[in-house]
């Protein structure tokens, strides 16, 4: 391949547009409407019989629809759009097939829009996590593929060859997605294994999405992402490549818990897989500390702070689940709100909050519109309370649940109950949550609106002057 | 990492072999699972379950049950207790041959109000002498192997679930998450079919103060006819419908109730073994037949015997 000459940040920022409007934008209204599926679920526990009438808002449907409009909805094409947008720049390389990848997008949206009407009206898969049905799940396969394939050949295009640690984590996550994908919707929708097999897939599924695919896209934008805004260099790659295998390898393990009908070998060997992440987070607590100390950049509510509150979120979150992977604690935690809290802070707190930073990083350098930091800084205040406080009580909330139910003599009702607390503080977090996706779809949707209005602008403009003049100007 | 090919094979080792793990390799061990046999009754386990029922399974995961409820036992471990049934014509031969075995055993009064428990030990194996020792005097011995656990002492079992339980589910929901109570024998617990739709249209009206939600959209609240149809809920107080109404299950509440009754995961396996047996509950088939009957008012063997003759 002939070596093309480094094209500017703008042009590839401009090249960047049209697929980034497109992922981010459904991001967003994505996002918007699981917080208000999370509120209809969390309602449940207050009033358990506010949706007895209504189906589609029920727990068993609300609950599957906020997690897949979360998960499928706003984070893979996040993850996606600023994955494009940091191999197009690091490789110092146009996007490839910008249109392509915009029909992706689309493609995409519309599978998660099909997954959605599927599980309202309880076509749900049945497997947590991977709730889509099979046509919904294959759009989604097609639509990855469709933009994975031009994301590599605008990597095999860039003229910059010496790679940055954040191009690794984009390139293995767009490899990792189609794998774990198609072993789930193959052996659970078309050719369903036998019995507690079923079981392992899922799992083994559920945790390479989580416990993999989101680590490794937030990854990719914290070390981006804290450098430059540091004004530091990374400290150091080696550290970044230290992580980068650790999460490959002990990740890839995780997800299976200590209850369940599997072998128990398999369990064991997750349950070990989980605690040695710790490896990798406090790899992650050094470079994040490295990088960002001595450097005097107060974060006031921008990017900076949105990164490096991920981060810490997800080492956070990391530390929790390794604690309770230990046999003597999942007795207790294991069948309670514990681990959805936990998985609440690594979605939430590390990859929502890591993927705002990075969207509003990079929509004004795509649209060319500023946006009010004021909103970024209310947006971060809201979600980052809203994160704390969904995530936080229902960790204590499981703990508490956990002992009554390991104690045979308290009634069912009461370890039911225990976690009453827990839900009270999630619905106010859920509702920051709502509130400050609302602030988010604005600040995209403002910018888009705004870019699109500037660009009529000038070709009435020019239409005008063509008319008046008749010479094209 | 200079070149992008590390980073592929990186990718392509650390996820192939995690797939090797825990896609291939449980697939290679249980993927194969057949029906087996209850230890030591013999009998086939587990049967699939009727039309209905499997109807009623989808219908639990279409409602997303198994976000609150979870379908697996757990265990701490087990209790082996060695009973003696009787001492044999000559007692003071089973007396002394006890006595080798562990002093505190040959204790006279041992034998004294049989059948009467001996002592429990950690395992099987070390119950072997004793039982030996007992047989080989001429007496009768009984070895039982009790689970324990929050679990079962809370009796959502009697013993943890394993594999067998689920070969002929698709999809299988064992569920990580107790919001609810764990469902794996709640049709052994529960097996009363108009509990269960009463429950379901009014969760609260069965157990006060409880947590779960309504499912009133699976029942049709509708005029009363000439009489009050025979499948009608008998609800009382708060929870009744107005003068003039009743509430009557629909196909789906009826097809989630067999299914309900349908799970009991307690049949003693080799691999997690109960004794004494739990009373074999009553065949699959015979509680869905007795569920449709009590819907209808029907005995269950009337409904047997007219769908005897229309067969």
């Amino acid at each position: 391949m002939t070596a093309t000459p480094p094209t500017s940040p703008s042009k590839i920022d401009s090249s960047c547009r049209l697929p980034l409007f497109a992922l981010f934008g459904g991001a967003a209204v994505w996002l918007v409407l699981s917080s208000l599926f999370g509120l209809a679920a969390s309602m449940t526990f207050h009033k358990p019989s506010m949706f007895a009438d209504c189906a589609m808002f029920s727990y068993g449907r609300a609950y599957p629809a906020w997690s897949h409009l979360l998960v499928y909805g706003f984070a893979i094409p996040s993850g996606l759009g600023v994955g494009l947008w940091l191999l197009a720049r690091l490789g110092r390389v146009e996007l490839a097939k910008p249109f392509l990848i915009a029909v992706g997008a689309k493609l995409w949206h519309l599978g998660v829009l099909v997954g959605l009407v599927a599980i309202s009206a309880g076509q749900t898969s049945g497997y947590e996590w991977f709730e889509l049905p099979r046509y919904a799940a294959v759009i989604l396969f097609l639509a990855f593929v469709l933009m994975a394939i031009w994301a590599f050949v605008t990597y095999s295009r860039r003229p910059e060859k010496s790679l940055y640690p954040s191009q690794w984590f984009v390139l293995a996550s767009l490899f990792w997605f189609p794998w774990i994908l198609s072993t789930a919707v193959l052996l659970l929708q078309f050719f369903p294994v036998r019995g507690v097999v079923q079981v392992a897939v899922a799992w083994w599924f559920a945790g390479n999405l989580l416990n993999v695919w989101l680590t490794l896209s937030g990854l990719a934008v914290t070390f981006y992402l804290l450098p430059k805004l540091t004004e530091r260099p990374l400290q150091s790659h080696y550290l970044a490549l230290f992580v980068f295998w650790t999460v490959l390898i002990f990740g890839s393990w995780t997800g299976i818990p200590m209850h369940s009908p599997l072998p128990a070998w398999m369990s064991t060997l997750s349950s070990a897989a989980t605690v040695m992440m710790i490896v990798p987070a406090l790899a992650i607590v050094t470079i994040v500390i490295k990088t960002c100390c001595g450097a005097n950049k107060p974060c006031g509510g921008g990017p900076l702070c949105y990164s490096k509150f991920g981060a810490w979120c997800l080492v956070l979150a990391t530390f929790v689940a390794a604690i309770a992977a230990c046999p003597a604690v999942a007795r207790v935690t294991d069948f309670t709100w514990f681990t959805h809290g936990h998985t609440t802070l690594r979605l939430y707190g590390f990859f929502a909050m890591t993927m705002f930073g990075a969207i509003y990083y990079i929509l004004p350098r795509i649209s060319g519109v500023a946006i009010c930091p004021r909103r970024i800084k209310g947006h971060f205040w809201l979600a980052m309370l809203g994160a704390l406080l969904l995530a936080l009580p229902m960790i204590g909330a499981g703990i508490k649940q956990g002992l009554k139910l390991a104690d045979a003599n308290v009634p069912f009702l009461d370890t039911a109950k225990a976690a009453m607390m827990g839900f009270r503080m999630g619905t106010l977090g859920e509702l920051l949550i709502a509130i400050g996706s609302l602030i988010f779809l604005a600040n995209i949707l403002l910018s888009i609106v705004t870019y699109y209005r500037a660009m009529a602008k000038t070709a009435y403009a020019d239409a005008i002057a063509i008319q008046l003049t008749g010479v094209k100007p | 990492m200079k070149s992008s090919s590390i980073v592929f094979l990186a990718a392509f080792i650390a996820l192939s072999a995690s797939w090797g793990g825990f896609v291939l390799a449980p697939q290679l061990q249980l993927g194969r699972a057949d029906q087996t046999k209850t230890v030591p009754a013999e009998e086939k386990y587990p049967l699939a379950r009727p039309g209905l029922a499997q109807q009623g399974a989808e219908v639990y995961r279409s409602l997303g049950c198994v976000y609150c409820h979870s379908q697996q036992v757990g265990q701490n471990g087990v209790k082996v207790e060695v009973v003696l049934l009787d001492a044999g014509t000559n007692a003071d031969n089973t007396i002394s041959a006890l006595a080798k075995v562990n002093a505190q055993l040959g204790k006279p009064e041992n034998f004294i109000g049989l059948p009467k428990k001996l002592t429990e030990v950690a395992d099987i194996g070390a119950a072997d002498s004793i039982v030996k020792a007992v047989t080989e005097s001429g007496g009768k011995i009984e070895v039982n192997v009790i689970p324990t656990g929050a679990d079962i002492s809370r009796g959502w079992g009697k013993r943890r679930t394993v594999a067998q339980d689920f070969i002929y589910d698709s999809v299988v929901q064992p569920g990580t998450r107790r919001a609810g109570p764990d469902l794996a024998n709640v049709g052994s617990r529960l097996a009363d079919a108009n509990w269960q739709l009463r429950h379901l249209y009014a969760p609260q009206a069965e157990i006060k103060g409880s947590t779960m939600p309504a499912y009133r959209f699976l029942f049709e609240k509708r005029k009363v006819g000439k009489v009050t149809s025979a499948d009608a809920l008998k609800l009382t107080g708060e929870f009744a419908p107005p003068a003039g109404f009743e509430i009557v299950p629909t196909d789906d509440a009826r097809a989630l109730v067999a299914y309900l009754l349908s799970l009991h995961a307690e049949a003693p396996l080799f691999e997690s073994p109960v004794t004494p047996p739990p009373a074999p509950a009553a065949s699959t088939n015979t509680t869905i037949v007795a569920v449709r009957a009590e819907i209808k008012n029907y005995t269950a063997s009337e409904l047997l015997s007219v769908e005897g003759t229309a067969k």
